[in-house]
């Protein structure tokens, strides 16, 4: 066992856990933060993105002991209080998930992915969404809807200061 | 996955003595192979260590025409870095290129050079570059260093510390990808160096990245995409699976070269 100190979603979390304790369980079943789902865990689906030290990573593919000491941001993160982060109310807008299962990696990758290109100062185009979405799989919606909803919420972003959600 | 003790030494000569202090200890630079690996129980290191807190493995520099990059340098480090986009652009393209972005973010060149998956796409570059493989103990030319598939000549305990790059004159990467989980099916690394041509091939062989002599002396005596049509690729050299039939990866070892050649920068 090894004591593992992080701050999720702002708050200081510590913790004893085996040294093979992936992210994503220590979410899960230590913090009982049970938005981050997995799906394939296998690193292919991207159901369990989370934002470790500001970058989008899965979470099922890192150690706990790993990332000691590090930010990590999840699903029940995002929004500020009772209002929702602006990529949350755009795949409400357009309807952006059906069953929901894979939404909490959709709206984490959606996130990242807006903040990054605002900081290169490249456009996201709908082709670029498309490019950024291939490590997130959706089983339902065809995609069409993720995409328009990573598009509205990208420009109401672009008008927010940087990292807001962070 | 089996149980395993973690180490995240902050210096080399600590890294060193944690990998050799455990018969079966592995170093963990990234994790994106190595961790899924461990999870389907089909690897069981007594002890990981993680190479990423040593702060000379991390970053890049670029001086006049080399680009010196930390083995603990991510994916998205390399492709988003400016000197890289501007000395090497097919290096940074091929770096974002692989996996997704959040593979990106976490996956390492040392840890993907060190692997050396069959279709993996670091591998090619390195190969088709001639680049240099340093290590805690010595250099290794990247002809001396691959092996076969998964097999390198890292000796036991040895870590990579850098990879160092020429600026070709002219180079490019082309991938025909698995669409599932991006890895190459057939990648091809063209490159015009100073030394002459050189093409590297992953994904395609049944025993890892290699360069295909045939192209290199064709594209030598004319660098135009027509120059590879009368080349030989052989079916007996190339992997076979559910993805793609040795055939079929021949032909397309071909199709990435000829776009290879014409989309060299």
């Amino acid at each position: 066992m090894t004591k593992v100190t992080m701050t999720v979603n702002g708050k200081a979390q510590t913790r004893d856990v085996p040294d093979t304790t992936l992210l994503s369980d220590f979410l899960r079943e230590e913090l009982r933060l049970t938005g981050t789902h997995v799906g394939c865990d296998t690193s292919q689906c991207g159901a369990c993105v989370v934002h470790v030290d500001g970058r989008a990573v899965k979470a099922c593919t890192a150690l706990a002991v790993a990332l000691d000491g590090a930010e990590v941001t999840t699903i029940e993160g995002v929004a500020q209080g009772k209002e929702l982060h602006p990529m949350q109310v755009a795949f409400n807008d357009h309807h952006g998930l059906q069953c929901g299962f894979c939404t909490p990696g959709m709206i984490m990758t959606g996130i990242d992915m807006v903040e990054r290109y605002k900081a290169s100062g490249l456009p996201l185009t709908e082709e670029a969404i498309r490019h950024e979405l291939e490590g997130n799989i959706c089983r339902c919606t065809g995609y069409h809807n993720i995409v328009r909803a990573i598009e509205d919420a990208a420009q109401k972003m672009q008008a927010a200061p940087a990292a807001a959600a962070e | 996955m089996y149980p395993t003790t973690y180490h995240k030494p902050a210096s080399l000569s600590d890294a060193a003595a944690a990998l050799s202090a455990s018969d079966e200890a592995m170093v963990l630079a990234g994790g994106q192979t190595l961790l899924p690996t461990m999870k389907q129980r089909l690897a069981s290191p007594s002890a990981l260590v993680d190479i990423r807190a040593i702060p000379e493995l991390r970053g890049i520099t670029v001086s006049g025409a080399t680009v010196t990059i930390g083995a603990a340098t991510t994916h998205a480090e390399v492709a988003g870095h400016q000197g890289v986009q501007q000395t090497i652009p097919a290096l940074a393209c091929l770096a974002a290129g692989i996996g997704d972005p959040a593979v990106r973010h976490m996956g390492t060149i040392g840890g993907s050079v060190a692997n050396n998956d069959p279709a993996a796409d670091y591998p090619a570059a390195v190969l088709g570059l001639g680049a240099t493989v340093v290590t805690s103990t010595r250099e290794i030319a990247a002809d001396d260093f691959f092996e076969g598939m998964f097999a390198t000549a890292l000796e036991e305990g040895e870590i990579i510390t850098a990879i160092r790059f020429e600026a070709p004159k002219r180079a490019a990467y082309m991938k025909f990808r698995n669409p599932a989980s991006r890895y190459a099916i057939v990648g091809v690394f063209v490159a015009e160096t100073a030394a002459g041509v050189r093409v590297a091939v992953t994904g395609a062989g049944a025993d890892g990245v290699f360069r295909h002599s045939g192209m290199e002396e064709a594209l030598s005596a004319s660098f135009a995409p027509e120059a590879v049509d009368g080349c030989e690729v052989g079916e007996g050299d190339m992997a076979a699976d559910i993805h793609a039939s040795a055939p079929y990866r021949a032909h397309l070892v071909k199709v990435m070269a000829r776009r290879a050649v014409a989309g060299a920068v």
